[in-house]
């Protein structure tokens, strides 16, 4: 199966999430026609009425519109796809607190551990636009 | 005012002293995938028969878009029984031919196409086919009707995981977003990525009957945790 997806959660917001992380690292480019909800779930292996409601969500979200007889497109709201991603960063950065507060560390030593393996440890950067 | 596919209400079959329905009340929308579950003789075979007028009901009615089981009703419900009908003598393509004779809605090209994605010989006798490709031939067989309610019972049981993803994805592309789809089945895991409902029966009561992500959402769990916790020995 193409998507995996955790059982004990509803699974259109699981699909939400993995169509956004998408937009946001631009597998789904702006303005790019999404396929077909029927193509979709099936790619996905889910339930088509289960993506419909997905796809619906990302609309109300305005992260996708549909145009009456061309099908969905991605947003090309520039600001809105910045604004999504720093969210989304934010998430990430509380998560990563969360845990190292959870190992023990307070935030400042969890920023410098951060600093320390970055400059122990080789990470390959992908070109940032 | 909402039309349903399947209705219905007080529904009993005893089978002498031993009942295996106890009052069924139960309305079946169209255009979802809806599970049946239930532990071994909990009524869900029994159910199913009665939708495809295998069986007469003891009490209560069924009615199947809006009319009662008969000639007309079997024109538009497409039934995978547990157990194999068809002639193994026959060859895969008779078959075809078989419920092309029989039903309007059969659609040959479509199960050809099935049978060569499964690879499956057309010209191969039933009798030579492993249980698993018998399976898949009688899936392909129901799933190729244009029908607008499909009732099949444990329809995976017998197919390896992979051919198992494959006939969800044929039940996902297959029918036609008017026509509904009840699976029984007690392997939850495997399908209930594809369900839109679950219904939960026992002693032959319907105990439960919701949308998947709202038990999910409800309970904070997978469909299949609770069943183990409701249905736990």
């Amino acid at each position: 199966m193409a998507w995996s997806f955790d059982l004990d959660k509803p699974l259109y917001l699981q699909i939400v999430e993995n169509i956004k992380l998408k937009i946001i690292n631009g597998e789904y480019p702006p303005g790019e026609r999404l396929l077909s909800v029927r193509e979709l779930a099936a790619e996905a292996s889910v339930n088509p009425n289960t993506m419909q409601k997905a796809l619906a969500e990302l609309e109300r979200l305005g992260l996708v519109y549909s145009q009456r007889t061309s099908g969905r497109f991605i947003t090309d709201n520039t600001l809105l796809l910045k604004n999504l991603r720093y969210q989304s960063a934010q998430q990430e950065m509380a998560n990563y607190i969360e845990h190292m507060q959870k190992l023990g560390s307070n935030s400042q030593q969890a920023v410098d551990l951060l600093l320390e393996y970055l400059q122990n440890n080789k990470v390959i950067d992908k070109p940032v636009d | 005012m909402e039309s349903y596919i399947l209705e219905c209400s007080g529904l009993r079959k005893s089978y002498g002293h031993k009942q295996a329905l106890n009052g069924v009340d139960l309305k079946l929308p169209s255009g979802k995938i809806i599970g049946l579950l239930g532990p071994n003789g909990s009524g869900k075979t029994t159910l199913l028969k009665l939708i495809n007028g295998l069986l007469t009901p003891t009490a209560g009615s069924l009615l199947i878009d809006g009319q009662a089981p008969g000639i007309e009703s079997k024109k538009i419900v497409s039934f995978l029984p547990e157990r194999t009908y068809l002639n193994d003598t026959w060859r895969v393509r008779d078959a075809l031919r078989f419920f092309a004779d029989f039903y309007a809605d059969f659609d040959t090209t479509r199960a050809d196409e099935m049978l060569n994605s499964l690879n499956i010989d057309s010209n191969a006798r039933l009798k030579t086919l492993s249980k698993g490709n018998k399976e898949k031939v009688q899936l392909i067989l129901v799933m190729s009707r244009a029908a607008r309610l499909y009732c099949l019972d444990e329809p995976i049981a017998g197919v390896d995981p992979a051919a198992r993803d494959y006939i969800l994805r044929t039940i996902i592309n297959n029918y036609n977003p008017e026509a509904s789809v009840l699976i029984s089945t007690h392997l939850i895991t495997d399908i209930e990525q594809v369900l839109d409902e679950a219904i939960f029966i026992k002693d032959g009561q319907v105990l439960l009957h919701k949308s998947v992500d709202d038990i999910r959402f409800e309970n904070k769990m997978s469909v299949d945790a609770l069943f183990r916790e409701v249905f736990r020995c």
